[in-house]
């Protein structure tokens, strides 16, 4: 009885392990070299951990006062028109692409004017790995300034749960309605 | 790392023949940095993989890699015998060139890093106002154009001890996505025409440097996953951090 009783368990216990051990598809931005964040609750991951669910993702720099600020509206409302649409909050990832600037302070400042919480908003900053391969699989590219400013684009990225590139959206203008339904349809799906 | 060799560059204020955002000059400020020598050979790049088989274009995920990846050579880890090891490593996309680079505690230059390396000639720091000059560089690119590059290190050093940085292949550059003013650079290589000929042009303020307008006119076209036959690139390293 005991014996069976425990084969049950491994049984159990290793269902979970054989799903996540299934392979991320090739064109998955998980499958990304190694990339460390951390969050403005000074959590650190990697990028790769938030496979599982769909997401959305940007890149910002925190001393830009235009376009970001821009972008994180963007994003507000992108929750807004999904929520009255029925559907669910979305998980969302900002990471800078300023890591050499951009503080944990800054990123918790950040936070703080925009009313933006962790874990489903989560601003970060790279601590390991190569921030600009997330920027050229997303589509988003910079160059600095003398100023310290960049010239750079602002798209919004959204992922199905194992990281596959469904669509984008500009950040700098208002929510698509077909990016808002390509949202709704991924959650629907995934229900 | 074996057989890479850095050389040591001043720096300073740079007039960028790249027009800035109003289409005016720019003076940059430069800072001193290390630049490659030469552009990664394929023999370089052969080692690269040994180490970081992620990147051979068996393994590489399909996000970081066209289908033109290193499709020449003989096998996902060697190029073979038809390509000669000295040449410089061509079909290999941006990502790929970054995480070489990375193997080297380097990344890839920046526009103006590699446009300032690229104005020295023999004797002069800035030759660009060298109307000869400039059109030996030109006949050059057009002469290798459609030709596999040869070995490395054939040419005459610049004044900083450089090579190659004219006429032998066009190189990854690490901001080239954002160079242009785009309403979208989601995807650089489509929807903008105009990046071959006029588009480019219209982005410098000093028309007179030719080669550098085709080789900024051949960035714009590119896609980071895009990889092409005269195609390579080099790394550069901060200085005194």
């Amino acid at each position: 009885m005991n014996k069976l009783l425990l084969m049950f368990c491994a049984v159990c216990l290793s269902l979970p392990l054989v799903v996540r051990a299934a392979p991320l598809p090739s064109d998955s931005v998980y499958r990304l070299p190694p990339l460390m964040l951390v969050d403005q609750q000074g959590q650190s991951f990697p990028l790769a951990s938030l496979a599982g669910q769909p997401r959305l993702i940007g890149m910002f720099y925190g001393s830009c006062h235009m376009v970001c600020p821009l972008e994180i509206e963007t994003v507000k409302k992108i929750q807004q028109q999904i929520a009255r649409a029925g559907g669910k909050p979305m998980a969302v990832l900002l990471v800078s692409f300023d890591s050499q600037h951009d503080r944990l302070s800054d990123l918790r400042q950040l936070a703080r004017e925009h009313q933006i919480s962790a874990p489903l908003f989560q601003l970060t900053r790279v601590t390991e790995g190569d921030v600009g391969l997330l920027g050229g699989v997303l589509g988003i590219s910079w160059r600095a300034q003398s100023d310290g400013s960049f010239v750079h684009n602002a798209v919004l990225t959204l992922l199905d749960d194992q990281g596959r590139i469904l669509a984008h959206q500009d950040a700098q203008n208002p929510p698509e309605a077909v990016f808002i339904q390509t949202i709704l349809a991924q959650q629907n799906g995934a229900r | 790392m074996a057989g890479s060799s850095y050389v040591a560059l001043p720096g300073g204020r740079f007039v960028s023949a790249l027009a800035g955002d109003r289409g005016q000059a720019q003076a940059l400020k430069i800072a001193p940095f290390a630049m490659r020598v030469a552009p990664v050979t394929i023999a370089e790049f052969e080692q690269f993989l040994a180490r970081n088989p992620y990147w051979a274009r068996d393994r590489i995920p399909q996000l970081l890699a066209s289908a033109d990846y290193l499709k020449d050579w003989a096998s996902p880890l060697r190029a073979g015998t038809a390509l000669p090891p000295s040449a410089p490593v061509t079909q290999v996309s941006w990502f790929a060139a970054r995480a070489y680079c990375a193997s080297e505690d380097a990344h890839l230059p920046s526009w103006t890093q590699w446009e300032y390396a690229a104005a020295a000639d023999v004797r002069r720091a800035d030759a660009r106002d060298d109307d000869a000059r400039n059109q030996l560089i030109l006949s050059a690119t057009l002469q290798n154009t459609g030709h596999a590059p040869g070995p490395v290190g054939q040419d005459p050093a610049n004044v900083y001890g450089l090579h190659n940085l004219a006429g032998l292949v066009w190189e990854w550059v690490d901001d080239y996505g954002a160079m242009f003013p785009r309403p979208d650079a989601r995807d650089p290589g489509q929807g903008n025409s105009l990046a071959l000929c006029g588009g480019s042009a219209l982005a410098f303020h000093d028309r007179g440097q030719y080669a550098l307008m085709m080789r900024v006119a051949v960035l714009s076209t590119l896609k980071p996953d895009d990889s092409t036959a005269n195609l390579g690139f080099r790394c550069v390293r901060a200085i005194g951090e």
